[in-house]
């Protein structure tokens, strides 16, 4: 295993450098710079900007100065930050509202999935499945408003918008329940039609019958026998998922008013801020790969069919 | 296990969801008592470095923690004493004496001193720092030259401490708005000692204005900076008239999206939307009336023509297109936030000006003249596109023009949007026929419009130039009799509404809401709210 993780290591370093070149030059290939605003400055002035940022310098030169020292360059847009103090400040609360938003997602969605899977074709299988169709269908930036505008317009229950309290500061706080259920809901809706679809499989297999013959009660079944292996699809998703949790939704993040790395993944290649576009996307990168190591890691866990190479 | 993490998950959330709730503890009810004012600005502030940032958000934040040589009074804005006392204005008007008060001190405890005025000056000017608004302060002798590096000698600038609080500046030539000039951040004094501490005058971004660091004069000081969240500036309780300044907090946040403004207004999370939705203005006219402002805005929303470029390098077509708009259907039916009308390019009554040139819209005599200029009926007219960048607003202006040149000239034009920054780079480039523009003025003068239009200016952008409209721009520049000096500009703008190397649509209004707690907001062309003045009552019947 040890060895399975060190080569799968090696090889994301041609990866993420392959990444890094290719976000790089396209950044720099569009048109437009970071200079470039509402009033225009004058080509004197541009052509200082360009000195004290480096930009005169061939492009090559800049790219290995870029990979080189990307955590402490400065941001175009926001000079007195460096790419490192942005994503640093802003992915914990990215990270945690995409942590909510799973624990939701797993929560519903696999306890709609098993459920529906138990009664194929019954009414227990049509009405988790279809408010899962719901949850697929309705986009968040649907979802967000309405849920705002019931729960904390009408109701007043949850503020608005914000992010940990009225400082920013609380580790918990009403004002992330909305963001993290508008979130969750959505990618419980996917986790429970792949539970359901990975159950149904499993449930008609050999062994479970035999689980049932040997006396086992339904709910053994179903936790120590079938979702081993019925959770297989999901597990696969959740790579990606996790990743697209925790990297931060662009969507929720602007519509909650959320200070999180999801807006500065989008703003950043908008604003044309070279560094802060190529941090974020590294970052990114690395924690995709890593993501999905893991998932490899857990499915050999819990498939024994499959084996480290 | 499974379980046992999802159980901990929901416990999790529902104590964090139960820790939050309860009624009385939204910001704007806990606020108003407090005197802590929670207000949105729109975006992020790039930097709260005056010599650096260039947008309004900043402005809002930088004119709360920062005092130049004069500030503005809360209603129409004239300048009134700030860190200077006291001021002369020698004959020929180009030379100002201004006398500092003794009591102006930096947050830190230094005087704020006539030396630190021309360090500040110096240090935005200094070609290696590259700020991109220095042009502000071309108006002073020898800026211009120091910022190009023609000139190495910063002594020949025009700007001297007699003595630690007399500060004199000498100017190119008489200017009338000079004052109200010095209200611009670009004036403002730095901290010097604090700058050279954090790498030095001309390193950007030095971390000088992070909030353990940053040292201020203005009336209210740097509490906390979090990024993304808000900013907190404090009574600054050393400033000078601290006794004038009624909030104790006020809380900057940076919330883009309209809609997401008006939620967090209507939760009770902030005291203003600071840009009402269009959609939503009719319900506010109907059921919040106390809470909505509309007002004039010192901004004009026009279209460049690209007068290198086939067909509007004829000035028949040009004023064709321009005739046979209906602005007034427009205002009334597409932006409804009862913007003016604009037959001129100047927003009316800014300084005592109001344009006298007007565009006639008259869709006969454009027919005539798109037929004089070899387009009877439209027929054979070339292509024709119209770059805009991209946001709704702006779309759905540039249907509606789309379908009355349809309709009155029989001409299609194809509609463009880019993103923002290809936008910009086209309209920069010249690669364009007709693309969508604003413009707001940077000061309460008509030259703040029209010196745009000169054959040097980096903002003109359309090929357009006139020998005879840049002389009366230089000249309107050294006239000190404000009468003859606006009719210098009334001049200028009869040429440029005849030439119309560019195409008035109509002058902006600020369309925002405002809880009635909040006293003391003047509404003023400028959108300046001086924040030392802004007060917060509770109603008198909670």
């Amino acid at each position: 295993m040890l060895k399975f993780i060190l080569r799968r290591i090696l090889e994301t370093i041609p990866v993420l450098l392959c990444v890094a070149a290719m976000t790089f030059f396209m950044c720099r290939l569009a048109p437009g710079g970071p200079f470039d605003e509402d009033k225009q400055v004058t080509a004197e002035v541009r052509e200082l900007l360009n000195k004290q940022f480096n930009l005169d310098q061939p492009l090559h030169k800049q790219f290995i100065q870029y990979i080189t020292h990307l955590p402490t360059l400065q941001s175009f847009k926001y000079p007195n930050r460096t790419v490192g103090e942005i994503i640093s400040q802003k992915f914990p609360v990215s990270a945690k509202l995409g942590f909510f938003a799973m624990c939701i997602a797993l929560g519903l969605g696999i306890s709609f999935g098993v459920i529906a899977s138990l009664r194929p074709n019954t009414y227990i299988d049509y009405i988790p499945s279809s408010l899962a169709m719901i949850g697929i269908c309705l986009p968040t930036f649907v979802m967000g408003p309405l849920l705002m505008l019931v729960f904390s317009l009408q109701l007043g229950w949850f503020p608005a918008t914000g992010w940990g309290g009225f400082d920013g500061d609380l580790f918990f706080s009403s004002d992330m329940v909305l963001p993290s259920v508008t979130l969750g809901f959505f990618y419980a809706a996917y986790i429970s039609r792949l539970t359901r679809g990975g159950m149904l499989d499993i449930l008609t297999q050999d062994y479970i019958r035999t689980a049932k013959a040997k006396g086992a009660s339904g709910l053994r079944v179903i936790l120590k026998h079938s979702l081993r292996g019925g959770l297989l699809p999901v597990i696969s998703f959740m790579g990606p998922a996790v990743a697209g949790l925790i990297a931060g939704s662009f969507v929720i993040e602007t519509i909650f008013a959320i200070p999180g790395l999801g807006q500065d993944f989008v703003k950043s290649a908008f604003n044309r801020d070279y560094t802060l576009v190529l941090g974020v996307v590294m970052f990114y990168a690395t924690l995709i790969i890593l993501l999905n190591l893991i998932v490899d890691i857990l499915q050999v866990t819990l498939n024994p069919k499959l084996k480290f190479d | 296990m499974i379980n046992r993490i999802l159980t901990g998950g929901a416990l999790v959330l529902l104590a964090g969801v139960l820790a939050g709730c309860g009624p009385g503890n939204k910001p704007v009810d806990q606020g108003t008592p407090n005197k802590v004012l929670n207000i949105t600005v729109g975006t992020e502030p790039e930097d709260i470095d005056p010599h650096v940032v260039t947008g309004v958000p900043e402005h809002h934040i930088i004119v709360a923690l920062t005092e130049g040589l004069v500030a503005e009074d809360p209603v129409d804005l004239h300048p009134v004493p700030g860190t200077a006392e006291t001021w002369e204005v020698s004959e020929d008007g180009t030379v100002y004496t201004f006398h500092l008060r003794g009591n102006a001190k930096w947050t830190n405890g230094d005087p704020v001193t006539a030396d630190d005025f021309v360090q500040s000056f110096k240090r935005i000017l200094t070609p290696a720092l590259a700020s991109k608004y220095s042009y502000m302060l071309f108006v002073m002798k020898g800026a211009e030259d120091y910022s190009l590096g023609k000139l190495k000698d910063f002594s020949q600038v025009g700007a001297r401490a007699i003595d630690e609080r007399t500060l004199e500046i000498t100017l190119n030539s008489p200017t009338p708005y000079f004052l109200s000039l010095l209200n611009h951040y670009t004036w403002f004094p730095v901290h010097i000692a604090t700058i050279e501490k954090h790498g030095g005058m001309v390193k950007r971004g030095s971390g000088w204005t992070k909030p353990e660091n940053f040292v201020s004069n203005g009336a209210f000081k740097l509490k906390s900076w979090k990024l993304g969240r808000k900013i907190v500036v404090e009574k600054n309780p050393d400033y000078w008239d601290a006794a004038t300044t009624k909030l104790d907090e006020i809380h900057f946040y940076p919330i883009e999206l309209e809609t997401t403004q008006e939620n967090a207004f209507r939760g009770g999370q902030l005291h203003n939307i600071y840009s009402l939705h269009i959609d939503k203005i009719a319900t506010y006219k109907k059921e919040h009336p106390d809470e909505l402002r509309i007002k004039p805005h010192l901004a004009s929303y026009f279209y460049r023509f690209n007068t290198t470029r086939k067909p509007c390098d004829d000035v028949r077509v040009r004023k064709a297109l321009a005739m046979s708009l209906d602005r007034y259907s427009i205002t009334e039916n597409v932006t409804k936030g009862e913007q003016m009308p604009a037959l001129f390019f100047t927003p009316p009554g800014v300084a005592g000006y109001t344009a006298r040139a007007r565009i006639e819209e008259n869709v006969e005599k454009a027919r005539q003249l798109l037929a004089e200029a070899g387009y009877p009926d439209g027929k054979g007219f070339p292509s024709l596109e119209l770059l805009y960048n991209t946001t709704e607003g702006h779309r759905i202006i540039a249907e509606a023009i789309q379908q009355m040149w349809k309709k009155n000239l029989n001409i299609n034009i194809t509609l463009q949007n880019q993103e923002w920054k290809v936008y910009l780079d086209r309209q920069r480039e010249m690669d364009y026929q007709v693309s969508r523009a604003g413009w707001t003025g940077d000061y309460p003068d008509p030259n703040t419009f029209l010196d745009m239009w000169t054959s040097w200016s980096q903002q003109n952008q359309t090929g357009w130039a006139r020998d005879d409209y840049d002389a009366l721009i230089r000249k309107a520049a050294v006239t000190q009799d404000q009468e003859a000096r606006l009719e210098l500009f009334q001049q200028a703008e009869e040429i440029l509404m005849d030439e119309l190397p560019i195409l008035p649509i109509y002058i902006y209004t600020r369309v925002y809401a405002l809880n009635p707690a909040v006293k003391n907001w003047h509404a003023n062309v400028l959108d300046h709210h001086p924040w030392k003045h802004l007060d917060l009552e509770v109603k008198a019947d909670e």
